[in-house]
């Protein structure tokens, strides 16, 4: 989902941890080793990794592209060859019976049966272009903070594993209670309060 | 800090709490909303509202939907105990609208459109494009940010359980 889309998704994080010095480098190095890499024509099924915000299927991270006043900007990209299971199971079931033809046997043991699903993967695999999706990815720097334009569970599991990967800082997700304990500046005496409340009955 | 999933289980109230409290400062109390945006001009319920009762056996889930509709059903849910789990809002400041939902539970924010802007003509209007549209999410982030910040205050003080439990419970029982 992107930034420039009618309808987003937003979850919000607070970044754990600190860069020292030369953030821009650091943070366009971390961007350049995980880059997604190009699996169309390969055995891969999937591939995970950053791409440029604005050239999402050209990614590029030199200088400070991916800087646009305070933020960061750049993408989440998750590209996944999808193979409709009626195709595999078709492709299999006419590569056994050819096996089975030319060993002279009516039976497939379950090792050769695997050896002939992994094959007629493999070769769907090589056949079919992985379809992408991209989510952006807004990092405010000075305020810790970053948005990920997406709500859905696996996309930002896939996001917060990357990103510790790239940048060795770690995504604390925003939800009520992180909410409350980072955004509301409590003394710690308000603090040991929230640890205790409970739900209020609006209703006697 | 809490473990986080602990938290996250634990803390799922205070989210829905914050939305039904939300709903009846939306209702009766806008005045409130224009301490968070010098250029509030108002906050109302949008397409969307959730309601969830979980003081029954198996919980009990109601999806008000639609421009305008009538939030008598609502209400009735409140009365039987539920709370209010998603609500989708608009949000008016200046000339500018911005319309979203947001789900108590992990605050996530989903629908969000923003004032609309005009599109680059060239690569070197992109910059000013994404920061139009990054200062734009931003405003409406801000002030649900602020919003929230002032609902844990008033949550966790005397006045919550002293004024304004009761104060809601009066909203309740009278729509």
């Amino acid at each position: 989902m992107s930034i420039s889309s009618s309808k987003v998704s937003i979850t919000q994080y607070n970044v754990q941890g600190k860069l020292n010095s030369q953030i821009i480098d650091t943070i366009a190095d971390g961007l350049t080793k995980h880059t997604i890499a190009d699996i169309d024509q390969q055995v891969l099924e999937r591939a995970v990794g950053w791409t440029s915000f604005d050239k999402p299927f050209q990614p590029e991270f030199s200088g400070s592209s991916f800087v646009y006043g305070n933020y960061f900007v750049f993408s989440l990209r998750i590209d996944k060859k999808n193979i409709a299971a009626k195709i595999l199971k078709k492709l299999y079931t006419i590569e056994a019976a050819r096996r089975m033809s030319e060993s002279g046997r009516d039976y497939l043991s379950k090792t050769e049966k695997k050896l002939v699903k992994d094959h007629v993967q493999n070769a769907l695999c090589l056949r079919i272009p992985a379809t992408p999706n991209i989510y952006d990815v807004v990092w405010n720097f000075e305020e810790s903070s970053l948005w990920f334009f997406s709500n859905l569970k696996a996309a930002n599991e896939e996001l917060e594993t990357l990103f510790s990967k790239s940048f060795r800082l770690s995504l604390l997700r925003i939800f009520p209670y992180t909410a409350a304990d980072i955004y509301s500046n409590l003394k710690d005496s308000q603090r040991d309060e929230l640890l205790n409340i409970s739900p209020t009955q609006f209703v006697k | 800090m809490l473990d986080i999933a602990v938290a996250y289980n634990r803390y799922k109230f205070l989210g829905e709490e914050f939305l039904t409290w939300l709903w009846y400062i939306i209702e009766k109390n806008q005045n409130l909303l224009k301490s968070f945006d010098q250029n509030f001009v108002a906050l109302e319920v949008g397409n969307r509202i959730v309601f969830e009762n979980r003081r029954k056996e198996s919980a009990e889930r109601i999806t008000i939907k639609g421009e305008g509709a009538g939030l008598e059903e609502g209400v009735l849910a409140l009365k039987n105990g539920a709370l209010v789990t998603e609500l989708n809002m608009v949000y008016r400041s200046a000339e500018l609208v911005w319309q979203f939902t947001l789900k108590g539970e992990s605050l996530n924010i989903s629908s969000l459109s923003i004032p609309q802007t005009d599109l680059p003509e060239s690569d070197e209007d992109l910059e000013g494009y994404v920061l139009e549209k990054l200062f734009l999410y931003d405003k409406s982030l801000q002030f649900l940010k602020n919003l929230f910040a002032h609902f844990v205050k008033l949550r966790i003080s005397n006045d919550w359980q002293g004024k304004e439990i009761a104060t809601i419970r009066k909203w309740i029982q009278s729509s």
